[in-house]
């Protein structure tokens, strides 16, 4: 479709005229007349809403809402084919079938080795082997090998070493959807574990024996301690109101030695509902002050957000202070308690801190243990009440703590908005489908790509620079303040307002680092060749004239100099340093070789990430370093437009 | 008067100091003239903190059985508590702090009596005089003269002795000027802009009156500093309505029949008591101890500072629009010009002229936009946010001033020479110093006093390279360009720095800024032996040239 425009949000000035092409895999919008040709892209299932709005003089608007928080607005001139692309949009975004999302066509041009050593980047089982399991009261249980205790769970589960088959199969059937205790983290300095499972179906008076054993199996395998907590994330009314469904949560009376507690978190519908409140007040076109603080509080989305971290802090302290095992569990196991194994995790192993570290960890507490990835983030078409942005959270509490800790996490806030991108986008296979059985079904493996190792072949542009394994924050158990605390908690612009340039910071520390690590690296290698080269000459020009005293004095002479001159560093070196060494600062410099790198880096680090904007941000980011270079920053028109209103007043 | 008549117990033992993040430690209190001085005297950790009386904004005390406690709550909004035993001790304390705390003679306190330790290597009483700037100025415009019509403070009693002016308007003119604005605060430059020689001037509001009167050395003055055939812009900080009802009082604004060529725009910001109600309840909202999340954001809200920041901000941004985008002129004034005019010619200037975004460029600008254009220091910052008084003064206008300094420079993280430490201790200062800067409402005052004589000048202090070192951003690279924030409430942040300070952990940030200081230092060293290698090098190489041919 031609000359269909393209709105700014914040400014209907800005508004570009381009052409609209829909393939099967994205919508693309290529702008007219500029010799860039800028272009946006988006993929199909990055949508997650359409909107056709009413038809105005200038045309019919659509509104595209995206999964990953972009809104995109045109104006297509013709009613008729505003209507067809609508139709086919909400076609496309909707497909019915695995077959039908984008990881099954994208080929990144990689050999079937490739392909499978990208798979086998992220291990398991070496993962349960760092922990330090198998050992003397851990084993790997093969109860789950055909999928036939619990379809949700992986097959290779670890358990107690007491707790024998028929003790596991009576708990499962003591469980929602089957899914018994298993473990998730377990602490090798202390013997303490972290354990997952759904409610038990206790209603109000059932018993398991099994079930009981299986806690005290739990219990046992930490000859340390002589209980262990038993954590409801839910609010106690819901698990209460289980109850008359014949499930609930369990009795301390019945259950030896445990110790019960609820921690608050809302359902996915509560959630879902909280960022869907929080979007309205990101999409304010020009929101005042209280507007906004007022809409943030309203949508309760940073409550939430303290709730899931308030689970993570608990158990994270149980398990590393009071060296106890704690057993999470919500309704059925995949949802709240992902959110809150993770969490916990992540405060207590720096490993989980690192790039690969954190991969795992998705790929334990999220991928194998069966949450609904195609059911919260609706990427095949289904019940739109079954969609919540739980993983959101988790990614966010992550972002609250880098916040916190700035020199914990080996990764930047890059990586995590990548990954939440690509939770959605279904361009690689991670993350199809409800469970580990599904998927080995589809056989994923072998006919997508792995996410991990795409972002691992990128990760210079996913590192902290702040980063340093032996720094003491990378070291140990983090502690989050507990109180007050409630200010720690902020709104994350970099997501919600992702494709807002113009809100964020208009340099960024970060690239900033970055750059100025690589031409360390950069230094550091040129400094080696120098001395080297420096050995050489002086060797060769003693050997030459080894007859000349005269020359031994001179070299002597440049000793002394060097040593000068590494003390007085003078200004004009410093201007040399400026050709030979790129300078970091475009606003002066355009022929600056460490910006280009960047930008390329940038740009090829993710070209397939749909949306255009996202690839320039690299080269607006850096720019930016030139901030007022580009007379058209959406925040200063956000002042403009401000200003064009008083003026009409004036 | 004696300080020690004011000094009933001067020393009290086994006191207990809480803080929050710090253990409780036990030790010894003194009091001194101006400052109250605990010591741990612990062998292993002796610790010892020193406030000086006049930070103290208030004091509160209790008693459980004979064991006192006083609660001091700091001009920085730190809260401090101390267990003092005995009930008469802590009494005495207590009204000794009270009264040292709220001396009412400004020869009194603590710049008139403290003696530096250090080497003054640059007097700050002379190091930004307007004739520098003026000199600045004449090598890139002649169309503007220093003028000493003030020299007695006879024109203007808040003007400093030098203004600058347009070139054509003589000091007789400038008399009659004085006379038809409010305070006798005539339009004088704030800023030229080089790159269009478009100017910001600052005034106070006309004095039109409700018969609508007018004067021609005032049009002819700001219409000097147009170009021909362009039209100028004045923000006034009024709302159109409190513009209109000034007139009531002798006030007003410029009528459009009398100044064709200028646009008048008003752009709302608040004043006085309105701010500091709101400065006083964000920092209760900041100190609420309670432990859920519910209410923080709606009594950040509630607080309005944010809107006032972002008020500023925009107003800030329209001045500067106008200056660079629009190529116009641009004449600045709420009412009295002294508060929110400063804050706008201020922040404009942040956001238009590189120089300002420097160490020594920042600090001339808070000499020039607040201390030598008379922001009534003594009056705005004379209680901060825990003052029970009300006296209808205090204001924290400089304040807001520096936090939305401190906004653009989070927005711009690489473009400032300073850092944020800077900005909060300009704040810390402009409360209570041993410095005599920011004392008086005005130079006249100062003059007075003789502060440049008695007192030192906090300039003297700050700029010490060993001083300096802790101020410096090391990502600053000069950024010769307008900057341009954002003003959305996406983009604008608490001050956490200055808010939150006493109350969040800070040592994980802290080791933060280590990490950033030391890749960059690193960084330089490398830079430097390379070079020098490099060096050597090449002069090793011809000289095995010459060697060569020879």
């Amino acid at each position: 479709v031609e000359n269909v425009r393209l709105l700014d949000r914040l400014s209907s000035r800005r508004a570009v005229v381009g052409t609209l092409y829909l393939t099967a895999t994205h919508v693309i919008f290529v702008e007219n007349g500029s010799e860039t040709r800028k272009e946006t892209w988006v993929l199909h299932s990055q949508i997650s809403s359409i909107e056709k709005q009413a038809t105005t003089a200038t045309g019919c608007p659509l509104l595209i809402r995206c999964k990953n928080f972009q809104v995109i607005h045109l104006v297509i001139p013709q009613e008729r084919d505003c209507h067809d692309v609508y139709i086919s949009l909400i076609r496309l975004a909707r497909p019915v079938k695995y077959e039908e999302l984008y990881c099954f066509s994208f080929n990144p041009k990689l050999d079937k080795e490739e392909r499978e050593q990208g798979w086998k980047l992220v291990d398991l089982n070496e993962e349960y082997n760092r922990m330090g399991v198998p050992n003397n009261y851990w084993q790997i249980s093969d109860v789950n090998r055909d999928y036939g205790v619990c379809d949700s769970y992986p097959t290779e589960i670890y358990v107690p070493k007491s707790a024998t088959a028929h003790i596991i199969v009576g708990s499962s059937k003591f469980r929602s959807r089957r899914r018994f205790p298993a473990l998730s983290y377990y602490c090798k300095g202390n013997n303490a574990s972290i354990c997952r499972s759904s409610q038990p179906l206790s209603g109000f008076s059932a018993r398991c024996l099994e079930d009981e054993q299986m806690l005290q199996a739990i219990r046992k395998a930490n000859p340390g301690s002589d209980f262990i907590y038993v954590v409801d994330t839910r609010p106690k009314l819901n698990a209460m109101a289980n109850r008359a469904a014949g499930k609930g949560y369990e009795n301390e009376d019945n259950y030896s030695n445990i110790k019960f507690q609820f921690i608050g978190i809302e359902n996915i519908h509560v959630m879902r509902n909280s960022l869907q409140k929080m979007l309205e007040v990101c999409e304010l076109k020009s929101p005042s002050m209280s507007d906004f603080l007022w809409g943030l509080e309203n949508s309760g989305w940073l409550k939430h957000i303290k709730a899931i971290m308030d689970a993570g802090i608990f158990i994270a302290k149980a398990v590393a202070e009071e060296g106890v095992s704690v057993l999470v569990h919500c309704s059925d196991g995949w949802d709240r308690t992902a959110q809150v194994c993770s969490v916990a995790s992540l405060l207590l192993d720096p490993y989980y801190r690192t790039m690969k570290g954190f991969m795992v960890l998705i790929e334990k507490d999220w991928v194998s243990f069966g949450h609904k990835f195609n059911h919260r983030y609706g990427n095949l078409d289904g019940d739109p009440k079954e969609i919540s942005p739980v993983i959101d959270q988790f990614i966010e509490c992550v972002w609250q703590l880098m916040e916190q800790f700035p020199c914990a996490f080996e990764f930047n806030e890059r990586f995590l908005i990548h990954i939440q991108h690509h939770i959605y986008s279904c361009q690689f296979g991670n993350f199809l489908c409800n469970s580990q059985k599904e998927r080995r079904e589809l056989k994923i493996k072998e006919r997508t790509y792995s996410l991990w190792a795409h972002l691992w072949k990128n990760r210079a542009d996913y590192l902290n620079p702040l980063y340093r394994s032996d720094h003491s924050q990378t070291q140990g158990t983090l502690h989050p303040q507990i109180a007050p605390c409630n200010f720690l908690y902020k709104f994350w612009s970099g997501m919600y307002n992702r494709f807002e340039k113009g809100l964020h910071p208009r340099q960024s520390v970060t690239d900033y680092l970055m750059a100025v690590k690589e031409e360390t690296q950069q230094l550091e290698e040129e400094l080696e060749v120098l001395q080297e080269r420096l050995a050489n000459l002086q060797k060769s020009q003693s050997g030459n004239n080894k007859v000349k005293s005269k020359q031994q004095d001179r070299s002597k002479q440049f000793g002394l100099y060097t040593s000068n001159n590494s003390l007085a560093n003078t200004p004009q070196e410093y201007s040399n340093d400026l050709k030979s060494f790129p300078s970091r600062s475009p606003s002066q410099g355009d022929e600056d070789s460490a910006l280009i790198l960047t930008q390329d880096n940038l740009k090829s680090s993710d070209p397939d990430l749909s949306a255009n904007s996202d690839q320039e941000s690299g080269v607006e980011d850096l720019s930016c370093r030139s901030p007022s270079g580009g007379g058209c920053l959406p925040s200063e028109d956000s002042g403009k437009d401000s200003d064009e209103a008083v003026f009409l007043a004036g | 008067m004696e300080f020690a008549e004011l000094i009933k117990t001067p020393r009290a033992d086994n006191v207990v100091l809480h803080r929050p993040f710090h253990p409780a430690v036990e030790g010894t209190l003194c009091l001194t003239g101006h400052h109250l001085i605990f010591s741990s005297r612990r062998q292993d950790n002796a610790e010892e903190l020193w406030l000086l009386h006049s930070n103290i904004d208030s004091i509160e005390k209790r008693f459980v059985g004979s064991l006192g406690t006083i609660v001091i709550k700091c001009k920085d909004l730190r809260i401090i508590q101390l267990d003092i035993p005995g009930m008469e001790e802590c009494l005495n304390i207590a009204s000794s702090i009270e009264a040292l705390s709220t001396l009412d003679s400004v020869t009194l306190m603590y710049p008139f009596f403290y003696r530096p330790m250090f080497e003054v290597l640059e007097d700050g009483w002379s190091s930004f005089l307007l004739e520098q700037e003026f000199e600045l100025l004449s090598s890139v415009t002649n169309e503007w003269r220093l003028s000493c019509v003030n020299k007695e403070f006879s024109v203007c009693p808040s003007y400093p002795p030098v203004v600058i002016v347009p070139k054509s308007i003589d000091d007789e003119a400038l008399r009659k000027v004085a006379l038809f604005r409010h305070g006798g605060r005539f339009p004088v430059l704030s800023y030229y802009h080089k790159k269009n020689g478009m100017a910001m001037m600052r005034s106070s509001q006309p004095l039109t009156g409700t018969n609508g009167r007018r004067c021609k050395e005032d049009e002819k003055l700001i219409n000097a500093t147009l170009r021909s055939g362009r039209r100028g812009f004045v923000i006034d900080t009024r709302p159109l309505t409190v513009a209109q009802q000034a007139r009531a009082k002798g006030g007003g604004f410029e009528q459009e029949v009398h100044y064709p060529q200028w646009r008048r725009i008003h752009k709302y910001i608040e004043r006085f008591n309105i701010l500091q109600e709101s400065f006083i309840k964000l920092v209760e909202a900041c100190n609420d101890q309670s432990h859920n999340m519910d209410r923080w954001l709606s009594k950040l809200e509630a607080s309005n500072w944010l809107t006032h920041i972002k008020e500023l901000l925009t107003a800030a941004c329209l001045a500067a629009q106008c200056i660079d985008r629009e190529g116009a002129s641009v004449l600045v004034h709420g009412s009295e010009g002294t508060d929110s005019t400063l804050q706008v010619t201020s922040l404009a200037q942040i956001i238009l002229d590189p120089r300002c975004r420097t160490i020594r460029g920042f600090e001339a600008l808070v000499v020039r936009e607040w201390l030598q254009a008379g922001h009534p220091f003594q009056q705005r910052c004379a209680q901060s946010a825990y003052s029970n008084s009300k006296q209808k003064w205090e204001a924290p206008v400089f304040l807001l001033f520096l936090e939305c300094v401190w906004q653009i420079h989070r927005q711009f993280p690489c473009s400032f020479e300073f850092n944020e430490h800077f900005l909060v201790l300009l704040f810390e200062h402009a409360y209570a110093s041993q410095f005599g800067t920011f004392l008086g409402n005005n130079e006249s005052e100062r003059a007075k006093l003789k502060l440049p004589q008695k007192t030192m000048s906090l300039w003297s202090w700050v700029n010490r390279p060993e001083e300096l070192s802790r101020f410096q951003n090391p990502l600053y690279e000069a950024n010769s360009l307008v900057i341009w924030p954002s003003v959305a409430p996406q983009s604008l942040q608490l001050w956490e720095g200055v808010f939150l300070r006493w109350n969040r952990p800070s040592r994980f940030l802290e080791e933060a800024e280590e990490e950033r200081i030391n890749i960059i230092k690193y960084n330089k060293e490398l830079q430097a032996k390379v070079n020098a290698l490099r060096r050597q090098l090449a002069e090793m190489e011809t000289d095995g040239e010459v060697q060569g041919e020879e």
